[in-house]
């Protein structure tokens, strides 16, 4: 099939981007999104130009580095999947396909596609975590958790940091992203300890990174490739306000 | 190909061998006290000291992130660096079946003891017996460590963790996490990490790689290393440096791993005079998705935890193109349950890949090119009930059908073997440091665990092990030992090293050839995959060995990176991996060639049983084949560590 693609191109943080039109020819229905972008890449370099920059890893949907705008909607049109896991039978020959970064203040572009998306980091350092130093741990059983606690919190920990939930909402919040951890650490007795001081720093330090507030549109949780649901977000606010009435700072 | 009733005589060449200057440094004394011992055994830095020495860290994986984040604990100043924009992406993220423990939660006969005997003789006895001893002793630790740091684990009903089995082993010993197992040990990992991060005991270098070691009075003393957005070339001091940097699996182009996964670090280690250990171990995962055309770019694998409830099969008569469902059971040859009764469709993975290879080689492959055998769950959904069936892989079924177009509920999963995971590395000691003082060397990057073959489950185990429970301690006492000079970035040897990577990259820019890198990657990986891959035999290995070089030069000459060296430049990342992986090839064929034996994951079709099995030689190659770098287009020097069993005896792998 034959295709016809507009590519946002910058060429670093500080220049100034434009839309680019790009042919893809040749295109195989069984390639998947990313290997399509890798031939219109070397058809580029051949002509003596600069491919398209776009972050991309395990190419299997699981490292969450790639992640781009496809048609206006995050990893593309096919629900739960990643751009790297999005195959060109999903399009139709002669389809004209708009390419674009997340868009956010917080995610600042480094190249054509690629985005910063270190404030997602810098979240999980300010508390998404269980303090469990190395040693310290008891057997593995001596801690029962009931299968649907453990499943639920499989649920939530399944994210892969993408930050596609923060390029779908309108107000670019990272709420999903963030509530995914308070959830998945909130629902286990491991999690206990820490769980009103974790929620109060990871949403402090949300706040810094300049993300915007949550107006529960649920656009999110439609983006998300695994499908993390929005009653993580209603654990997370249920946790801040235990946490402002408890005084925990 | 050689015809299975006619093994050929092993075609011995003699090798020239430098007088074996290897010491293991394995503990003496009863193999279950070796550990406790050394541990005791080993230097000591006081609490208040370890503030004063910085360790490098370079890859943050299982290992990585597990070292990084557990030296930062004990006081030590890290800094930790990966190519990825984020120490979370690194690739152990994919690994999905499980991880191995020998907890005996199952009440089925496990045991420290049995976990290692099961990891030597899956490595086809070419592993260090203290090393895996060690292995097997933490793995009860991880487990620990991992739920208390909020890894959902299965569970049980009651509350109890859950396991699945696994191939080569006959208990029930893997804990998992649905099919994400690998995502979730890394996000502890991780997680523990930006703990330290956010203290300030780690400083984190993302999109960032390391180009260089800088040895400084015959130590490791830090590292040279490239800035992917600003393109800046800089140096890093510290007193200890660890190479986390995972397999070198790509060499091969298509492989299952990342796309990013490369053997820079462990490749410019080994050049600055680390051995590399065992390059042509390499392993063949059987369930991967069979590749659908030129335009591929990456494998992707189906955890072999599917041959838990899966049957693998293709058609008894070659040419048969039937679908699936219209072949009768009568017409279906279950190969792998035929040959190897008693572990069946859990057979090891190079066994289970090797003989999906001669199946199809008998023109009884299914799917597009022939290159693909069924794994087929339709009596387990039969005998379990779709549910159970998507619980346990619900994930793999998306997935398979999101690639494929195929929905695997109603017809069977097609696999073929691909490039998957490398048992060689550079060589370490019994303290996980190589052959240049200073320099450790963890998981993947290293050789030490899995010998010839390694188990599903086993890598997730050694890297964790590495980095939780085994470089705190001797990273540690290398420290105490002292005499490490006082020195900083502005050391001579830094500065050299800096220009001559700065070297290389002016090199890449300013040669303008005709072909892009990545044609390069690809002619080279499908000449390793016919000449060194599932089968390797003397003539292919020499044409490959012949073939590498011209390659090599021409690339020199003739590939194309496009755009500038101060900015993000994804083409001249790739071609410095590229640059490494051909130097790399080439000591891959000459080990595979010198090694004349068949075991584990390398096959020469000279060595084999009348059955088509895998002859080993133990009387020649009972050893680790170490390699020293002799500086460019002068080949290596092999050195041998000889593996001595003292607590399991030689036997012949045998899973019928």
């Amino acid at each position: 099939m034959n295709l016809t693609l507009h590519v946002w191109r910058q060429k670093n943080p500080t220049a100034s981007g434009n839309m680019a039109t790009y042919k893809a020819t040749n295109i195989s229905p069984d390639m998947s999104f990313l290997e399509m972008l890798d031939v219109v890449n070397e058809g580029l370099i051949t002509a003596g130009q600069e491919p398209i920059a776009f972050d991309h890893d395990c190419r299997e949907g699981i490292c969450g580095a790639c992640g781009v705008v496809i048609n206006g909607i995050a990893h593309g049109p096919q629900r739960a999947t990643t751009a790297c896991q999005l195959h060109m039978r999903t399009f139709k020959d002669g389809d004209e396909i708009t390419i674009e970064p997340w868009r956010s203040q917080a995610f600042p572009i480094l190249k054509d596609l690629i985005v910063d998306r270190g404030a997602f980091d810098r979240i999980i350092q300010a508390g998404g975590f269980i303090s469990a130093s190395t040693g310290s741990a008891p057997d593995g059983n001596a801690l029962l958790i009931a299968k649907d606690y453990a499943d639920r919190a499989m649920d939530a920990a399944q994210c892969i940091g993408c930050g596609a939930c923060v390029a779908a909402c309108p107000n670019a919040s990272a709420m999903l992203f963030t509530a995914a951890k308070i959830s998945h650490l909130g629902l286990l007795p491991q999690g206990q300890p820490e769980r009103h001081r974790r929620v109060v720093r990871m949403v402090e330090q949300m706040e810094e990174e300049g993300f915007g507030g949550c107006t529960n549109i649920g656009e999110c949780s439609a983006a998300c490739p695994k499908e993390i649901k929005l009653d993580v977000i209603a654990m997370l606010n249920r946790d801040l306000l235990t946490a402002s009435l408890k005084g925990v700072k | 190909m050689t015809t299975t009733d006619s093994p050929l005589t092993s075609v011995r060449r003699p090798t020239e061998y430098v007088a074996s200057t290897l010491n293991a440094k394995a503990p003496v004394g009863p193999i279950e006290k070796k550990w406790e011992k050394h541990k005791f055994d080993m230097k000591l830095v006081n609490p208040a000291n370890k503030r004063k020495y910085t360790v490098i860290m370079v890859g943050t994986g299982l290992a990585g992130a597990a070292a990084a984040a557990t030296m930062a604990e004990l006081g030590y100043n890290v800094q930790a660096f990966c190519y990825q924009d984020s120490p979370r992406r690194a690739h152990s993220i994919a690994a999905q079946g499980g991880i191995n423990a020998a907890k005996n939660y199952q009440n089925d006969g496990d045991s420290v003891y049995r976990l290692f005997y099961d990891t030597i003789k899956g490595g086809d006895f070419r592993a260090r017996e203290a090393n895996v001893y060690r292995l097997a002793e933490v793995s009860v630790n991880i487990i620990d460590q991992c739920v208390a740091q909020g890894v959902p684990f299965a569970r049980e009903y009651a509350g109890y963790l859950d396991n699945r089995s696994f191939g080569g082993a006959q208990v029930s010993r893997t804990f998992y996490a649905r099919g994400q197992t690998g995502q979730q040990l890394l996000l502890g990992a991780y997680q523990a990490l930006s703990r330290q991060i956010g203290l300030g005991k780690v400083q984190m270098f993302p999109r960032t790689e390391m180009l260089d070691l800088v040895i400084i009075d015959g130590r490791a003393r830090g590292i040279v290393t490239r800035n992917m957005v600003t393109g800046k070339i800089e140096s890093h001091i510290a007193d200890a440096v660890v190479i986390a940097s995972g397999g070198y699996s790509n060499v091969f182009y298509l492989s299952t791993n990342a796309k990013g996964c490369n053997t820079t670090a462990i490749w410019r280690a080994h050049r600055r005079g680390a051995f590399f250990a065992n390059p042509c171990y390499t392993q063949i995962h059987p369930t991967c998705i069979p590749v659908s055309g030129d335009h591929q770019s990456k494998l992707t694998l189906m955890s072999e935890s599917l041959r838990n409830d899966g049957r693998v099969w293709v058609p008894k008569k070659a040419g048969d193109s039937r679908p699936p469902h219209q072949i009768p059971d009568s017409e279906r040859d279950y190969f792998l349950e035929r040959k190897y009764p008693s572990y069946g469709n859990l057979a090891p993975r190079d066994i289970s890949s090797r003989s999906a290879k001669q199946v199809c080689d008998e023109g009884r492959g299914v799917g597009p090119g022939g290159l693909g055998v069924y794994l087929d769950l339709g009596d387990a959904i039969k005998r379990l009930g779709a549910d159970t069936v998507k619980e346990r892989y619900g994930n793999l079924f998306d997935m398979y059908e999101r690639i494929t177009g195929e929905n695997p509920y109603e017809v069977p999963f097609r696999i073929y073997p691909a490039v998957h995971y490398t048992m060689g590395g550079l060589w370490v000691d019994y303290n996980l440091m190589s052959t240049i003082p200073g320099l450790f060397v963890a998981g993947e990057a290293n050789f030490s665990d899995h010998g010839a073959n390694r188990l599903g489950a086993s890598a997730l185990m050694q890297g964790l092990a590495d980095g939780y429970f085994v470089l705190p301690y001797t990273i540690g006492d290398y420290l105490a030992r002292g005499g490490l000079a006082k020195a900083d970035t502005t050391h001579p040897a830094f500065k050299e090293v800096e220009s001559e990577i700065a070297g290389q990259v002016n090199k890449f820019m300013s040669i303008n050839g005709k072909r892009t890198v990545d044609d390069f990657h690809r002619e080279l990986g499908k000449l390793m995959w016919a000449d060194c891959g599932m089968a390797r035999n003397d003539a292919g290995l020499r044409k490959a060995l012949q073939r590498i070089p011209e390659l090599r030069a021409e690339f020199w000459e003739n590939v194309r990176v496009p755009g500038s060296a101060d900015d993000l430049n994804q083409s001249l990342e790739k071609a410095g991996r590229v640059a490494d992986f051909m130097e790399l090839a080439e000591l891959m064929c000459r080990d595979a060639l010198h090694r004349t034996e068949s075991c584990g994951g390398h096959f020469r079709e000279e060595s084999q049983t009348p059955e088509g099995e895998a002859l080993r030689d133990d009387e020649n190659f009972a050893y680790v084949a170490a390699w020293e770098w002799n500086g460019a287009g002068q080949g290596q020097n092999l050195h041998r560590e000889a593996l001595n069993y003292e607590s399991v005896q030689l036997a012949t792998r045998s899973y019928k």
